[in-house]
Order: C-alpha cells, then structure tokens, then sequence
C-alpha cells in the first residue's frame, strides 16, 4: 500500500512538468504566435541536444559544449568571489570596527545589478573574459560575505569561552573554533553564491558575446531562432538546478552538532 | 591566607543597552577557600550562580573587589582556573579526543607528542570514556558528554577546578552515577574544587563546604556550613546519619531565610543585616 503511494509521490513532479509543457502549448498557440511550441522546440534543438558536444564554429556548437564554457565562466568567477568573500565576511563577522566601516558600502554594491557591472568591467580589462568573470565574482560575492559574517557572529559564547579560559592565541581560536563554527554558514552563503553566479552568466554572455549558453540564446534571438531561446532556458534552468542540488550535499557534509 | 579568596566582590550589569540603570546581581561577596576543598555553592536559579563561577574564572571582571589566587590577583581567564560549563561546551566538530586534546595542548604545549597523547588518555580514562575516544559529542548522551567536559577541565590540569551546574541537564540516575564518580575523582586527583548547584543533595554528597547563595537581585553569600562527613561519602548511609539531617536542615534554612529576607528588606537594609560577616560558619 504504502509502496504505491511512494510511487505515486514519485510521479508527481512529472505531473508538475506534463501541466507546464501544456501550459506552454496552449499559450504558443493562442496568444503567442511566434513563441514555439514545445514540439517545435523539440524538433529544432534535437540536433544541439542528441550530439551535445559537435563544434562547427564558434558559436554552432552542442548544447553540452555551450554549457561546459558556461560553467568554466561560472567556476572562475564563483572562485574569485568565495575567495574574496570568504575573508571578508570573517572581518565583518570578527571586528565591530570593520562591520561599521564597510557594512554601509557592501550595503549599497549588494543590490546592482550585473548589467550595470559589466560595463565597467569592460572599460576596466577592455576585454570581455576577465569583464564577465569580474561581473560574476562581484555579483555573487555578497551572500558568502553576509554568511560567513552572520556564521562567525552567531558562534555560541560558551565555545568563544572555552577558548578564553584555555588561552588559546588568536589563530589557534581561528582554526579550532571559529572557522568550524561558521562553516555551516560559510558553506549556505557558497551555495546561495554559486545560484547567483550562475544566474549572472547569462547576462554576462549576452553582453560579452562570449560562447556559452547565454551568448547562444542571444545569438539565437538575433537570427530569429526562437527555439534555441527556449532549449537555452531550459539548459540553464537545469544546470542551475543541478548546482544547487551539489552544493546542498556539500552543505550537509559540513553540518555540525 | 587561604588558597581562593574572594573579597567584597560586587557586579551589576546595565539593564538596557546604553541606559545607566544597573542591576546589581552580586554584592559583597566574600569567600575563602583552602586547597584541596571542595566547596559548593548553593543558589536558586537566577541568583547569580553562573555570574559569580565566570567571575572566579576571569571571564567577566567585578565592579569592586578582587579575587586572589594563591595570594595573587586573577587577571583574566586561564587555565589554571579550568571550567567545566553547564552543558554544550564541548566543541561539536571535535570528537571526544580532540576536545579534550585541545585542553592538554593549551596547558602543555612543549611536551613531546607521545606524552600529550599519554596525558590525553589518561583523562578520558578517568571518566571511563575510553570507550567512546573516536565519538563526537552528538553521538553521545548528555551524561557521556558532561563526563568528557569534566575531563577536559581536568585536563587543563587546573589549580581550582570550577563547575557550573555540571549535572544539572541530567536525569536523576545519570546524575547520581556522576556525582559518585566526580567524588572518586577528587579523591584521586585531590583538586580544590568549586561547584555550582541547584541541589542540595549533590552538595552535601561531595562538598566540605557549602555556601548558600541568596536569591538574587544583590545575591550574596551566606556563612559556610561544613559537612564532616568523610570520605567516601555512600548515599545510602548518609541518608541515616545525623550530621547529613543537621547540614540539610541548615542549607535549607539559610536558603529560605534568603528568600525571605529578599521579600521583606530593601537591598540595602537587607546587605546590612544579612551574611555580612562570611567567617561565622554555623556548626
């Protein structure tokens, strides 16, 4: 008995899916004309999906090949953030002095957007690469900033005073209490991160013009080839989906207590 | 001059963040201990038990008097003061080695490896947790994990051993198998030892004396009262003896007499009259 409704469970995301694809028909053929239909998509982007890795020129590539260049992007810049943002968010966390220095300029660079970024990447590098991983490393920065901040602050005071009563020097209560303290934290802000680095890519690309998913899907709109739109979407929405999937295990390995 | 000394302590907290109304949770607190005493300290919940334990650690420092080790004044929190802490204090990313490792490494640094390792054992030994060495704290149950915290405060190989309220997360059975072995550990290790209690019972089975600490605001200390009592001490056996029946009625008494002494005279009337004078214990 119970095993059927296991079963049952099991199929329900594939209703979720059923009920979205024929919500996606029926629009594309009502009122969106121009917007293909999910078999039309499916006709138009077998060849990028069955041969996902064929290369015929820069941008004519597989979809898997796309998507490789996409994370390669996504992974520089998603290193370059943790590896700012990680030290960061411990200042922030660790001294008041420097929380009330910066708190009000991380404040205000939180919440612009990545198209704003990308320009001044460019005039910066004057070149696309660096500006797109400069883009995605700024842009997805901030919620391992904030993470790791709030991590080290909310470490319990009894550890803090174990520490204390022991003496230990100040590196010692670094790395045995408040590194493995906040890495739970530390690891929620890398995941949340690495969402957004990804989501960054494809305004990045669309920009930058660079091969990925994102400069396929506006090459593809450019000439017309709504279809492709439709398969880069759906690319990304399932690699990102994959990234969150991976960093929540990771996550989990590193839960304490 | 005796090995602890507290004199005429006093600490108050401020009431809100930046306001200057101030709550006066200890007052006038005197104390003196001799080595290789275990005394305890006996309080209601919210008197300032815990206050008083980080005060002798060095973790918070008073508003007025001070506190002599071995004729010394305390500065700040150190390892010849090892605390044990109510529950939660053991590291949950080290397993019970490494917890209490890291307190022979702070004491200890310069020994050879195999020597820390040796020491590291031997404490674990003490509270019978061999067994468990490899186990993290959530592996274990709430007495296992107070045994390895009394391990690492012995571990810091400490002049004065302070608990505060060690036991008093536990089951009833738990706690009494606890409190037997934590009296067989001070017989071995012979550590002067200031305990924290809600339970008079726990006090009068392991303490030479006990204080009663009077309910808070302005919580301060009552006469010592001594139990004589050697030894081993056997729950069962204390149960019949007359000098347990004489030292509960009288823990108790200066227990309510705090209270009520709390519900009738203002704070300063009430410093005036009572326990003012710390050395007039009661036989």
């Amino acid at each position: 008995m119970t095993k059927r409704i296991d079963f049952a469970t099991m199929l329900l995301p594939f209703l979720g899916i059923a009920v979205m694809l024929l919500f996606w028909t029926v629009i594309s053929t009502t009122v969106a004309k121009d917007l293909p239909s999910p078999m039309k998509t499916w006709q138009e982007s077998k060849l990028y999906i069955l041969n996902p890795f064929f290369k015929d020129g820069e941008m004519n590539q597989g979809i898997g090949r796309f998507a490789f260049l996409s994370l390669v992007r996504v992974s520089k810049g998603f290193l370059l953030a943790i590896l700012i943002g990680t030290p960061l968010g411990f200042f922030l966390g660790l001294s008041v002095f420097f929380y009330r220095t910066f708190d009000p300029v991380i404040q205000i660079l939180r919440p612009i957007s990545p198209l704003a970024w990308l320009p001044l990447g460019l005039v910066i590098f004057r070149q696309s690469e660096p500006a797109a991983i400069f883009t995605i490393a700024l842009c997805a920065m901030w919620p391992t900033v904030i993470n790791t901040a709030v991590g080290v602050r909310s470490i319990s005071p009894v550890y803090l005073n174990v520490g204390k009563v022991l003496k230990l020097s100040p590196i010692k209560t670094l790395r045995r209490i408040i590194i493995p303290g906040s890495l739970p934290y530390v690891f929620t802000g890398y995941r949340l991160s690495l969402g957004l680095a990804w989501l960054v890519i494809v305004a990045s690309e669309m920009l930058t013009g660079a091969p990925g998913v994102g400069g396929f899907l506006w090459q593809e709109y450019n000439s017309l080839v709504y279809s492709h739109i439709l398969l880069s979407i759906i690319t990304i929405g399932i690699i990102g989906f994959g990234l969150d999937r991976f960093m929540s295990v990771v996550e989990r390995r590193f839960k304490t207590a | 001059m005796a090995y602890l000394e507290i004199k005429g302590v006093d600490k108050s907290f401020s009431r809100t963040r930046r306001g200057s109304a101030r709550l006066s949770v200890l007052r006038d607190i005197n104390l003196a201990i001799e080595e290789n005493e275990f005394v305890c300290i006996v309080g209601r919940s919210g008197s300032g038990k815990t206050t008083l334990i980080s005060l002798i650690a060095g973790l918070i420092e008073p508003d007025l008097g001070e506190i002599l080790l071995e004729g010394k004044p305390i500065d700040g929190p150190s390892p010849d003061r090892g605390v044990v802490f109510q529950n939660y204090s053991l590291l949950p990313w080290m397993n019970v080695y490494q917890n209490v490792y890291l307190a022979v490494d702070a004491v200890a640094h310069n020994l050879p490896e195999t020597e820390k390792r040796e020491r590291t054992e031997h404490y674990i030994r003490l509270v019978n947790l061999s067994a468990a060495m490899k186990k993290v704290p959530r592996e274990l149950s709430g007495g296992m994990r107070q045994r390895v915290a009394v391990a690492r405060g012995l571990a810091m190989d400490p002049k004065v051993l302070l608990m505060d309220e060690p036991f008093s997360a536990l089951d009833a059975l738990t706690r009494g198998t606890l409190q037997e072995e934590l009296a067989r550990i001070w017989m071995e290790t012979q550590k002067t030892v200031v305990m924290i209690t809600n339970d008079i019972d726990e006090a009068i089975l392991l303490a030479d004396s006990i204080y009663t600490l009077s309910s808070g605001p302005g919580a301060t200390l009552g006469p010592a009262v001594r139990v004589d009592t050697g030894h081993p001490r056997l729950r069962a056996q204390l149960n019949r003896e007359a000098s347990y029946q004489r030292v509960r009625r009288e823990t108790v008494a200066l227990l309510t007499l705090a209270v009520k002494k709390d519900a009738i005279g203002s704070p300063s009337e009430r410093n005036k009259n009572y326990f003012t004078r710390q050395d007039n214990q009661l036989r």
